[in-house]
């Protein structure tokens, strides 16, 4: 089910990034290309991460940035950026983070199914040091397809 | 009883909280309502337990009695221990 979404074109992988900032940027290039979120969706997950704290970093290693419908999302969507190095996001436990996966909701509903399968795929301790350690695209998206 | 599953806003991780709730749960033999909410809604009233992750509950006003923190929600087995430990002291 992920496949529909996590495909060449919205998975990537760059080895080393200054700031969570930039990293999130990176994440979100695949969505704003296609036109699945506004820059805003941007501002929203800043602003949020400022007053809150990294409310959307899930688990050691592993961050799932998003705000909310209303703030700049035009339909459903999802990117998942490795970050080869890892990435500090100011969290107390989980730093660095390697693996940014980039939601967009459109309404409270229509994005459950994709967080039922990011929840199998997260929990599953292999498959996701496959994902840290992996060197392409197609690594990941061989992953990917299980879920 | 009433568990409520807190995120930054109510839309995605505190749903994946939810769902392992309700495992624990079924699992643990316990009853509870549980619901998913964003930090904002989570008012101390609201509910009779909040799960919400540490990076979250710096910014949260909740009793430490009506609070269990995660360091990871996606990590099943600490949330089975920390709820178990809540519904044996409770």
């Amino acid at each position: 089910m992920l496949s529909k979404w996590l495909t060449a074109e919205t998975v990537n992988i760059v080895n080393a990034i200054d700031n969570w900032q930039t990293a999130i940027d990176i994440s979100a290039i695949p969505l704003l290309q296609n036109g699945v979120i506004s820059s805003d969706y941007l501002q929203a997950i800043y602003h949020l991460h400022e007053n809150i704290g990294p409310y959307y970093v899930l688990a050691p290693g592993i961050a799932m940035p998003h705000a909310r419908p209303e703030e700049g999302v035009n339909s459903l969507g999802l990117s998942l950026l490795l970050v080869q190095q890892g990435v500090n996001f100011n969290s107390s436990n989980n730093d660095p983070v390697y693996v940014i996966t980039l939601l967009a909701a459109p309404d409270s509903e229509s994005h459950l199914e994709i967080i039922q399968n990011l929840a199998a795929l997260f929990s599953n301790a292999d498959d996701m040091n496959k994902i840290f350690h992996a060197k392409t695209c197609n690594e990941i998206l061989n992953v990917i397809k299980h879920y | 009883m009433k568990i409520m599953a807190v995120c930054g806003n109510g839309l995605g991780s505190s749903f994946m909280v939810e769902m392992n709730i309700k495992k624990v749960l079924q699992k643990i033999n316990q009853q509870a309502e549980v619901t998913h909410s964003d930090l904002a809604s989570a008012m101390p009233d609201a509910a009779d337990l909040f799960i919400m992750t540490t990076d979250l509950a710096d910014s949260a006003s909740i009793p430490s009695d009506k609070l269990i923190v995660l360091n990871s929600i996606i990590d099943i087995d600490e949330l089975e221990a920390k709820l178990t430990d809540y519904f044996n002291t409770h």
